[in-house]
């Protein structure tokens, strides 16, 4: 029988409740998740509102990520809770002064968005498969909801509604990021999360992880389509992850420095595991080889002027490296948080363990679903050039 | 359902658990009883206004005072809650604990351990019994001095501020309790809690902490861990009664609280603690 709680060693002194940590990898994928889908949707709506068009190529399929990303949100939750199925008491009896009892609210409201902007975007191709003999037909009948008008007048009423729904949803998803961040950075019990610029941070890298993964997958999946990559539209994204990314190291560097600046109690503690423990994870895998490496990749061949293969292959594999230094930098903030003790006299080694609920494996598959989700859903709604153009 | 009928719910389930607790002869077994007690209050509760007989909530506003140069670090009040509440007996979870601080001649900070320590359980001879290890013996000891802690029952209790759902909640005299009916098990209040009173209760998948055991309380008990105390160091009272221990103890010592920065206004005060004291 799996054990009930797996406790952690320490060293200094931590308070003795303190040996189990409450909050586990789980809790590192959720923003990781929530991060994804603003990164995304940031993309997509690059092209639709403020026409980045350059970006064309990939905005549908960036409206697929940040959906299949999102519907996936509330599964580390569920996973993590003691009574899972008692999860909509947050909802039925919200209680006002919790930031996590938005949760529901807002991934609901955004969820809800999502489908709405995707079922507008792919409307005149659910409409056209609908027409087509076969089985699925009759799936896409149902999707079209028996709204079968593709004209020019109708097309542009729904147009409309694609730039107002994305209107809402850059703040919306950005503002569901934010508030991850917020739930973190409120707390007063942690020196490590207690910074007004944690909802800054999580949101800037939330953009970074986000534009990665869609310029990953989307090199990917032209690999599989055997299409050429449309250049220009990887470029854009570069610049988008060079810029972003040089305001994710500056404001983390301040917090950073104000808060060993600041040196209030518990300092010590902090340096000892900022100088110990976080060496690897922090400045080796978030800073150094996430981070700095990429950043010096991309200057090197935007600098250069690089083209072809080499450019592709470079930009592809900073965003990899990006992906990486995202999830480090959740795992650093969420896990790094709980092994600063309270006391700020000792701290905690948390080793993840492999198997069980809140297992390194549970984590590795959840992350998994969002990519079946959206194999799934790029099956039913292609979202390439192609298919819509 | 409004609040007064949500608090009475909420009232009549704790005063099952506590009779639940109280009339379970051996203590660990508590835990099954009282939660078939729940299952049926929470039925029950919808339909008939529950009470304590002869308690009104409204009446009392409780504290609790540590008299940290009395105690003796006997641990005898971490079995008793262990037993009373049934609380798991092994290292990692406490409703209460105790800390000692120890300063040794020409060191400027105290080390600090709790009965938790690994060296303290190695000392200790089965599992749920408690002792601290005479580590010390050959040192030059400069100062040392116990310090028992429990969750403090704030004012402003940044638990109650962070429960998403309020199955956590504050009673009008003055205690903060959990429903375990109604905790999902996020465990956000475990992460608010400046003094890591709570703890995750994974046989239940519940938060849980010290309720200064509201279920002997509010019959004119006090709290298991003052009624083991052989000292005296650990105080209980209602300060709405002058001549309470409690108001008592706060009357005549220069009591402080613990981190009171983090503006949770704690209702535990203490005496005889020195600048380590975290």
């Amino acid at each position: 029988m799996e054990a009930l709680f797996h406790p952690s060693t320490f060293s200094g002194y931590v308070y003795p409740n303190e040996t189990v940590v409450p909050w586990t990898v789980l809790i590192v994928v959720y923003p990781y998740l929530t991060g994804l889908v603003a990164g995304a949707f940031t993309i997509s709506s690059l092209y639709q509102v403020f026409g980045f068009k350059q970006l064309r190529p990939v905005s549908h399929f960036a409206l697929l990520i940040s959906l299949s990303c999102m519907v996936t949100v509330p599964v580390p939750l569920l996973l993590h809770l003691g009574h899972p199925e008692r999860a909509f008491n947050a909802m039925i009896t919200p209680h006002v002064t919790s930031a996590f009892a938005v949760f529901g609210y807002a991934a609901g409201f955004y969820v809800l968005l999502l489908i709405l902007e995707t079922w507008f975007v792919f409307r005149p191709q659910i409409v056209q498969q609908a027409r087509r003999p076969g089985l699925l037909r009759w799936f896409y009948r149902i999707l079209s909801l028996g709204s079968d008008d593709t004209s020019e007048k109708a097309m542009s009423y729904d147009r409309k509604w694609l730039f107002a729904l994305a209107v809402i949803g850059i703040p919306g998803a950005h503002g569901l990021h934010g508030y991850v961040g917020f739930v973190f950075g409120s707390l007063k019990s942690r020196e490590w999360w207690s910074s007004d610029l944690m909802p800054v941070i999580f949101l800037l890298s939330a953009i970074i992880s986000g534009t990665a993964l869609v310029i990953v997958l989307y090199v990917l999946t032209c690999k599989f389509r055997k299409i050429a990559v449309d250049v220009s539209c990887l470029k854009v994204m570069a610049y988008a992850l060079w810029g972003f990314m040089m305001f994710t190291l500056v404001i983390e560097g301040v917090e950073f420095l104000s808060l060993v600046y600041r040196g209030r109690e518990g300092i010590e503690v902090i340096m000892e595991f900022v100088k110990g423990p976080l060496v690897i994870p922090f400045f080796i895998l978030q800073f150094g080889i996430g981070s700095l490496l990429p950043l010096a990749v991309i200057t090197f061949l935007i600098w250069r002027g690089t083209s072809g293969t080499a450019l592709i292959a470079g930009i592809t594999g900073s965003a990899i490296l990006v992906l990486l230094a995202v999830f480090m930098m959740r795992y650093n903030v969420v896990i790094g948080g709980q092994e600063i003790s309270k006391t700020g006299k000792g701290l905690i080694d948390y080793v993840p363990p492999l198997f069980g609920r809140e297992g390194l494996l549970a984590a590795g598959m959840v992350l998994a679903v969002p990519m079946i989700l959206l194999t799934i859903l790029v099956r039913l709604f292609p979202p390439w050039e192609e298919a819509y153009a | 359902m409004n609040e007064s009928e949500k608090r009475d719910t909420r009232r009549e389930f704790l005063s099952c658990l506590g009779s639940a607790v109280a009339c379970s002869a051996a203590a660990v077994t508590a835990g099954a009883v009282s939660s078939t007690a729940i299952g049926a209050t929470q039925v029950a509760g919808a339909a008939d206004k529950p009470e304590i007989p002869g308690y009104d909530w409204s009446k009392h506003r409780w504290a609790f005072g540590v008299d940290a140069e009395r105690c003796i670090g006997c641990l005898r009040c971490v079995v008793a809650c262990k037993l009373e509440n049934d609380v798991s007996l092994d290292p990692h979870h406490f409703r209460t604990w105790v800390e000692r601080y120890v300063t040794l001649q020409g060191e400027d900070n105290a080390r600090i351990d709790s009965q938790a320590d690994p060296i303290n359980i190695a000392a200790s001879d089965a599992e749920g019994e408690y002792r601290f290890s005479n580590r010390y013996k050959d040192a030059n000891v400069e100062k040392a001095f116990f310090l028992p802690k429990l969750c403090n029952h704030c004012t402003h209790p940044a638990c109650v501020q962070v429960c998403p759902t309020g199955a956590t909640y504050k009673t009008d005299d003055g205690v903060v309790v959990i429903d375990h009916t109604y905790c999902i098990g996020c465990q956000y209040c475990v992460q608010a809690c400046p003094y890591g009173a709570r703890f995750f209760d994974e046989r239940r998948n519940v938060s849980d902490k010290c309720t200064w055991c509201y279920h002997r309380i509010t019959k004119g008990l006090r709290p298991a861990c003052v009624e083991v105390c052989p000292t005296g160091a650990r105080i209980f009272g209602d300060l709405n009664d002058k001549q309470s221990p409690i108001s008592q103890f706060i009357q005549n010592n220069r009591v402080r609280v613990l981190r009171p920065e983090t503006g949770n206004a704690p209702n535990v005060f203490y005496t005889g603690t020195d600048k380590d004291v975290i």
